[in-house]
């Protein structure tokens, strides 16, 4: 079931569009903002709402790297392995990091507090290495910053 | 020295808002235009100036805009700003948009203008987070000053603009994959022809430009042909950002005329190799671009030049390899972003390039073996131009290319020695 919320938001995209299931990366966007991830029931339902199939929506969610279909944590780690970050030293970040979540690139913290995920290239090579948390980018890091970084996420 | 794409832009102070764009000159092209020209003069201006796209193709942008079926009252057509700025290497549209996002809308609607398109979207990547909130704002405040919207200026002409952000992958950058994933679609590229011009969004005419080709069109109405032409001293017209990451002093962006060459901006612009670093290598424009050696230093980094050279402009942003990096990590990492990113619509770069990723990754371990060469050289040919649906794969394999005919000593290096001797 989607609720008013997610409704009132996903009519406001239909209605942008001349064909109703093109509104559906914005759809997933929505529902995936309200409830962390797209669940097989969430797929579902939007399928239905938009009036496509489920396994057509499907095929599109799975396409997209940051549309989730399996539970991630509170807070996102978008680390970047692209090419600048290699040169600059992303390795060592992301060694850094797996000691201090114990955690490896697609796994989640067993307090759902981070999940880890590699992402290609964040477009400021000029600061590298990089990377995002939620919304927010950290550029230029170094191993020393990193746990301060990490503590202001709950 | 001009900087017409940067002039207003610094990193002191946040970027302007449309009050303090008008009064330096903002939007005067959009009353030029729209009050002065007809769409097929601007398109001619457009073309006449030789700007060629930015995003990497470098084909003539008023002749792709000349392609759009014009007698076509009443139906829509598209205009859409590729913001999906996600070439390895590449963060020079990020400045457009966090810096000037007036300068993208005003470049929009004469573009728009030009090919009668009624409708415009800014597919702009996801990880710009500040660069949304600002185009938006941007938006906004060009509606309530009838930039946007019905009959702007009193020339009849309507344009709506809508922001849409993407939800990752590589190949939304490709214009055709684009265009699917507007739709709500699998990010795979479509066949061509029809080509957008004639069929793009929805079936309707559709123009796709880079970032920084739009931004530059305000100052070519305004200035002219000539002036933009002007701007440059070697073969190709206009000023270039360009970028510069890795081992050196000051990494950054410039803007600078088209044409200068790869010594200056390594040595003058961004402050030479750091210390105890040695230049080896730079891929000029790009992850999908050949590597450029010390012999290519005083190459002009314009369309011409440095496709002679052997490699491409692309994006403008180098990538310089120094020598205690090593080439055949370098090379594996940038094969796995490719085999990461391919859409899997075809065959050769579905399989083409994991493979080729897994025999980088063997020899870099030191499990490589002599014929792991030739099976590298043939992944280049079979993934070549013409061999695969889109450019992705062709892209994948100039690095690898031209890695295996500058790097072929430190390859055998790891076979030999059986391990990476960087390590």
């Amino acid at each position: 079931m989607l609720s008013p919320d997610e409704i009132r938001k996903i009519n406001h995209e239909i209605a942008l569009v001349p064909v109703r299931k093109a509104a559906c990366i914005e759809a997933l966007k929505i529902v995936q903002q309200h409830r962390g991830w797209i669940s097989d029931d969430s797929l579902r339902a939007i399928a239905a709402y938009l009036e496509m199939s489920a396994e057509e929506l499907d095929s599109v969610a799975t396409f997209y790297n940051l549309i989730f279909r399996k539970p991630v944590g509170r807070n996102i780690i978008l680390m970047c392995d692209s090419i600048s970050c290699y040169v600059m030293g992303y390795r060592e970040v992301y060694e850094k990091l797996q000691v201090l979540l114990n955690i490896r690139f697609g796994e989640t913290t067993p307090d759902a507090r981070f999940t880890l995920l590699p992402n290609a290239c964040l477009g400021s090579c000029d600061h590298a290495p990089v990377l995002m948390i939620n919304e927010d980018t950290y550029r230029g890091l170094t191993i020393e910053k990193l746990e301060e970084i990490l503590q202001e996420y709950k | 020295m001009e900087m017409p794409l940067t002039q207003h832009i610094s990193s002191n102070r946040p970027a302007l808002h449309l009050k303090d764009y008008t009064s330096v000159g903002g939007y005067q092209s959009v009353h030029k235009a729209l009050q002065s020209l007809t769409p097929q003069e601007v398109t001619k201006m457009v073309q006449d100036s030789d700007l060629k796209g930015r995003g990497g193709a470098g084909f003539n942008t008023g002749m792709k805009w000349s392609f759009v079926p014009m007698n076509t009252t009443g139906q829509t057509k598209y205009l859409i700003a590729n913001a999906d700025e996600m070439e390895p290497g590449t963060f020079k549209d990020r400045l457009l948009l966090e810096g000037n996002p007036h300068q993208l809308i005003e470049g929009m609607i004469v573009s728009a203008y030009a090919i009668q398109a009624n409708i415009s979207y800014i597919f702009l990547r996801w990880a710009y987070k500040k660069a949304a909130r600002l185009i938006q704002t941007a938006i906004h405040e060009a509606y309530a000053a009838g930039y946007l919207g019905k009959n702007i200026l009193g020339s009849g002409f309507n344009l709506e603009m809508h922001l849409h952000t993407g939800v990752g992958r590589y190949i939304c950058g490709e214009e055709t994959a684009l265009l699917n994933a507007l739709e709500g679609k699998r990010a795979t590229p479509r066949t061509k022809p029809p080509f957008p011009q004639v069929s793009g969004l929805f079936g309707k005419p559709t123009i796709v430009n880079n970032v920084e080709t739009l931004c530059n069109i305000p100052h070519i109405v305004n200035n002219g042909p000539d002036w933009f032409r002007g701007l440059s001293p070697g073969s190709d017209a206009g000023t270039k950002l360009y970028g510069i990451s890795g081992r050196v002093n000051r990494p950054g962006l410039w803007e600078l005329p088209m044409g200068t060459t790869m010594r200056e901006l390594i040595e003058t612009h961004a402050g030479g190799m750091k210390k105890d670093f040695r230049f080896r290598a730079a891929l000029p424009g790009g992850a999908s671009t050949d590597f450029l050696v010390e012999e290519h230093l005083d190459v002009k980094m314009d369309y011409q030049s440095v496709s002679a050279a052997g490699s491409r402009l692309g994006t403008g942003t180098m990538i310089i390899l120094d020598d205690q990096t090593c080439p055949v990590g370098f090379i594996h990492n940038l094969e796995h972003f490719f085999a990461q990113e391919s859409c899997g619509w075809c065959t050769p770069c579905r399989e083409g390039l994991p493979w080729t990723e897994k025999i980088l990754l063997s020899i870099e371990n030191g499990e490589g073996r002599q014929e792991d060469l030739d099976l590298l050289a043939m992944h280049t040919r079979y993934m070549g131009p013409g061999n695969t649906f889109c450019a992705l794969a062709p892209g994948a394999m100039e690095p690898l290319q031209s890695g295996l005919k500058y790097f072929r000593a430190d390859f055998e290096r790891h076979i030999n020695e059986k391990n990476c001797p960087w390590r």
